[in-house]
């Protein structure tokens, strides 16, 4: 593209002398920023606040911060901390917008996302089948056409190879591909900011892989119906939208528990899809996405819990095929240990039976022929469930079929524990990786109060002074994930492909929707600061910076020097002993730039 | 030369010319503690769930022939036929690089071992293997990161290597690892141009803090790893065929561990083992990326010199495969396996474990070989006598765990 190549030199030699000197000024301003900070642990008030800080160890005296060490919140050093931390990452020009229009005005606005207008390009890259087809619909038009062509042609031959390439890709890489298209335009882009990144700790806080099996087809799907609606909603909708949605119920493998007293009636050799009982999704239902693993249950909690989620599985048709009633007739499938892991396109039998005609997976999925919940993808068979009564934390629960888990929900909600728990962890992901006590109690308080409204629980959180506090400005370092996006927000770049991204993440360790363990990615220093990964983001940040990075453009014209909340002298130093068209890259490199 | 290249200069000069007294007083007068701190392991991950009965074939057992018409490797002295171990069981002939190593004592099989959950998925058996904590999915680190953390900390940015372009799930947790890509030609990144990596370095030098220090130790290890590799590559380049980009791995691992003391354990891992479909025998797929396994494991074991005394290698994958072919010439997932073992230190040239032969009375579930010995048994058994790793620490890599000790690994 010798085209694009000219006018970049072009652009970038017209630019030089200006960007160098816009650099300077900017950096100098920054600067003055930092001294103010630098400034304030000279401040008595503030210098004791490390050591009143750990005498969070006195019960019950919620640590109260001076107020006169925190900067007046509407500053602009304050507002470059709350849009550090509500958004991305703050993008050239934002710092004024927030302060003309107030912060107050700023945060309710963020809290009801829907008050907030979406340009036509964030609405357009969401209208793609990996986020608006249901599960079973993706099943019929994604799953099953992978399934076979992975049976089929698995290894036979060169051009059979080739055409499972080309039918993964056309499948598994489409969905993937636009799922996270989507993503980066919206995390980048989006003027709802405080959704996206609600939407990046719910997700990970319900986390599932799209590596594992159907949830490659899923995994858009669930973000979009089970995390995003509810992103700050009330905290019982998001539990129940992703205990029935079939990227949940297949991750951690609940489409198969099933009451232990079925199991003979099997088969012989007691095997099936569906052999007994599995507490997977019970036990991190307890332990990841309510109470807490100190949040008071036991074993005995976990297999109760996992008696009452019994019989909550995929549709037939959608991946849950073999209702009880025709178990008879499948004993060789059932056989099949492979299909028990729901990979049945590695297995010999279903190799077979696809050769044979694809009978299974053969009949067209209709609104008609779906059982169970289409929209979520689940279906409830009350054959596989456990008809007796279950306590669960101390509270029993009659036999009532689905309605049991409802009630589990509900328990599970509302229990102290998992206020403190949710609570903990967004302000360990808002706040700071040891969040202050005291503003954990506040939002439990807000959390049960409110019944679990979350935007009410955040509201709390930007309202307290220990969010607002100096002391915690600038000191959460950015996962790998929240580093690119705020490197394009800073750059104010565009994505035609999203490709060097995920290399990016994927070196890092953080590849997007594939995180392998329940608990999702983690969001402190601790998980994320290493030689290897701090020097990759240094070769990502010159490659973008130089706007070498295919797929991504960045506004060479931008001052990312506006996206940083302070600023040192070192490296202001360093930028202005650099060649200017290194300039960009070394912001985007900076220490200060890795934190937020 | 800027002063972090002078420091790092004069550093090296004065380990080397410590090496070689420590290396003397460590032989005549080591105490098994001081031997055990320069001890290493390596780690083989074979990603796929390898077939352990095409590398260590039971020739004399006539089932193992009427299970598998297609793919069976021939007795010893057919064409293509097993390299004979011990009168009943052969090597895969793929494998010839690695009879040196049996012959002289340093490479042992452990059959029958592997993972107690009973998944066939790649998925979570790769998972449980190297969180090394089987059915437990909230496991957020690795054991291999969790060991390193019971070793001493010498401080070193290269104390562990991940040969790969991502650090794994089993590398994964609070001690940092190196990652380099064994290639046959290094590229060179943007931080390797003086002018980005001394604009860097004004940044920040000096700050005191923990992005400094990873700033270093990332740089350091950059440096080690390139400077180390930048002859072994000229020397590769020169043989002019550009392999299949493993075969780099055995020498420049090997050069690296034994030029640079301060490595202690070390990750690689292969794939292309799941061999549903035309598996081949003594030739074919699987035999294939035997051969480029066993020369990358023999050129290892050259390259690492005096250090393979001190270096325990294990080869280890996800499951087995079952016992019985399919119909398409291959062969599914299956549960028990083996685990191999190279170095100086293994007592080598045996077949350890616990066999019970084909029979379908001695199979899991009729089907698959059986998990007698559980792999963090092996692994607890090798980092306890070679690493010198206490049980309570033995504990903290392999929590509710009680390892068996699997006797005759190494040498007492």
């Amino acid at each position: 593209m010798p085209t694009n190549k000219k006018m970049q030199d072009r652009r970038s030699r017209e630019l030089k002398p200006t960007t160098s000197a816009r650099f300077t000024a900017a950096l100098l301003a920054a600067v003055s920023l930092a001294t103010a900070n630098l400034g304030f642990p000279a401040n008595p008030a503030v210098a004791q606040t490390p050591t009143s800080g750990s005498a969070t160890r006195i019960p019950r005296t919620p640590l109260k911060i001076a107020k006169s060490p925190t900067i007046a919140r509407d500053s602009r050093e304050s507002v470059a901390h709350l849009l550090n931390r509500v958004t991305y990452g703050i993008r050239p020009g934002d710092i004024e917008k927030v302060q003309e229009m107030g912060v107050k005005n700023y945060l309710s606005r963020q809290l009801s996302p829907d008050s907030i207008e979406l340009p036509e390009s964030i609405v357009k890259v969401s209208q793609v089948p990996a986020l608006t087809e249901t599960p079973v619909e993706l099943f019929r038009n994604f799953g099953k056409p992978a399934l076979k062509a992975l049976v089929q042609n698995k290894g036979k031959t060169e051009a059979g190879k080739k055409e499972l390439q080309k039918v993964v890709r056309e499948t598994y890489g489409r969905l993937y591909g636009d799922a996270v298209q989507a993503h980066f335009v919206r995390a980048v882009e989006s003027p709802r900011q405080l959704q996206e990144v609600m939407v990046d700790f719910w997700f990970n806080h319900f986390n599932v892989s799209s590596d594992k099996g159907l949830d490659h087809i899923w995994v858009g799907h669930y973000e979009e119906t089970a995390i995003r609606p509810y992103a700050l909603g009330r905290f019982r909708d998001m539990l129940g939208a992703t205990a029935h949605h079939a990227a949940m119920l297949f991750y951690l493998d609940n489409w198969q528990n099933t009451t232990a007293s079925l199991n003979p009636t099997v088969n012989k050799k007691g095997k099936s899809r569906f052999k007994g009982i599995n507490e997977n999704y019970a036990r991190e239902l307890m332990e990841l996405h309510t109470l807490g693993v100190d949040g008071g249950y036991t074993q005995k909690d976990v297999q109760e819990l996992a008696r009452v989620l019994t019989g909550l599985g995929l549709p037939p048709g959608a991946g849950g095929g073999m209702g009880i009633r025709n178990l008879q007739q499948r004993r060789a499938m059932m056989q099949n240990e492979q299909a028990q892991n729901g990979q049945a396109q590695l297995s010999p039998f279903m190799r077979r039976r696809m050769q044979n005609g694809v009978r299974n997976f053969g009949a067209p999925v209709t609104a008609q022929s779906i059982q169970g919940d289409a929209k979520s993808g689940s279906y409830f068979d009350p054959r596989r469930h456990d008809n007796g009564t279950k306590v669960v934390v101390g509270h029993t629960i009659a036999p009532g079929g689905e309605r049991e888990i409802e009630e589990a929900l509900d328990i599970l909600a509302r229990h102290p524990s998992t206020a403190r728990h949710i609570s903990y962890k967004l302000a360990q992901y808002f706040v700071a990786d040891k969040p202050p006590d005291s503003l954990v109690q506040k939002m439990a308080a807000t959390f049960t109060r409110s019944d679990g409204q979350i935007a009410q629980v955040m509201n709390t959180l930007f309202e307290s002074d220990e969010f607002w506090s100096s002391q915690y400005r600038n000191k959460k370092f950015k996962s790998p994930h929240r580093y690119i996006v705020s490197s394009l927000r800073a750059t104010d770049a565009t994505i035609a492909n999203p490709g060097p991204l995920l290399a990016f993440l994927k070196q890092a360790g953080q590849p997007l929707y594939k995180c392998l363990t329940p608990n999702g990615y983690k969001n402190t220093q601790e998980a994320w600061l290493n030689p290897d990964s701090l020097i990759n983001r240094l070769n990502f940040a010159t490659a973008l910076g130089a706007n070498r990075l295919p797929g991504l453009k960045v506004n060479g014209a931008n001052d990312v020097t506006e996206s940083l909340a302070t600023v040192s002298e070192k490296t202001v130093s360093a930028i202005e002993k650099a060649p200017p068209p290194l300039r960009q890259s070394l912001v985007l490199g900076s220490p200060e730039f890795m934190m937020y | 030369m800027n002063r972090r290249d002078f420091l790092k200069t004069a550093g090296l000069t004065a380990a080397s010319f410590l090496m070689p007294n420590v290396q003397v007083w460590a032989k005549t007068a080591a105490t098994a503690q001081n031997q055990a701190a320069t001890n290493k392991l390596v780690v083989v991950f074979l990603r796929g769930a390898i077939d352990g009965l095409s590398v260590v074939v039971p020739y004399g057992d006539q089932r193992y022939y009427k299970v598998r018409n297609n793919i069976a490797i021939p007795t010893p002295g057919n064409e293509l036929g097993a390299l004979d171990l011990n009168g009943e069981f052969g090597l895969n002939p793929a494998l010839a690089p690695l009879m040196p190593l049996w012959k002289n004592g340093s490479l042992s099989f452990i059959l029958n071992t592997g993972s107690p959950d009973p998944t066939r998925s790649h998925f979570d058996a790769q998972d449980y293997m190297e969180s090394g904590c089987p059915g437990k999915k909230s496991t957020s680190t690795g054991w291999l990161n969790r060991l390193l953390a019971q070793l001493p900390d010498n401080h070193s940015p290269v104390r562990a290597l991940n040969i790969g372009t991502t650090t794994p799930r089993i590398l994964q947790g609070p001690v940092a690892s190196a990652t380099f890509k064994a290639e046959l030609r290094r590229r060179p990144t943007a931080i390797d141009n003086e002018v980005i990596a001394s604009s860097f370095e004004r940044m920040y030098e000096g700050r005191g803090d923990s992005l400094e220090r990873a700033f270093l130790d990332g740089m350091d290890a950059r440096t080690t790893i390139n400077n180390k590799l930048s002859g072994e590559m000229m020397q590769a380049n020169g043989g002019a065929v550009v392999a299949n980009r493993f075969s780099a791995f055995g020498r420049q691992l090997g050069k690296l561990m034994s030029e640079e003391p301060k490595v202690q354990v070390a990750f690689v891992d292969l794939g292309g083992f799941d061999t549903h479909v035309n598996q081949g025998n003594g030739k074919g797929q699987l035999a294939n990326h035997l051969q480029v396994l066993g020369k990358g494991l023999s050129d290892l074991a050259a390259s690492l010199g005096e250090t393979y005394s001190r270096t325990t290698i294990l080869v280890m994958s996800e499951f087995g495969r079952t016992v019985k072919e399919n119909g398409n010439n291959g062969t599914d997932h299956g549960h028990g396996n083996f685990i191999w073992a190279l170095g100086g230190a293994v007592k080598g040239g045996q077949l350890l474990g616990r066999w019970d032969g084909l029979s379908d009375g001695a199979l899991y579930e009729n089907r698959d070989l059986p998990v007698r010995t559980d792999f963090r048994s092996v692994i607890s058994s090798v980092a306890g006598d070679h690493l010198q790793l206490s049980s309570r620490q033995l504990q903290t890599i392999f929590p509710d765990f009680t390892p068996e000790k699997v006797p005759g690994i190494l040498k007492a």
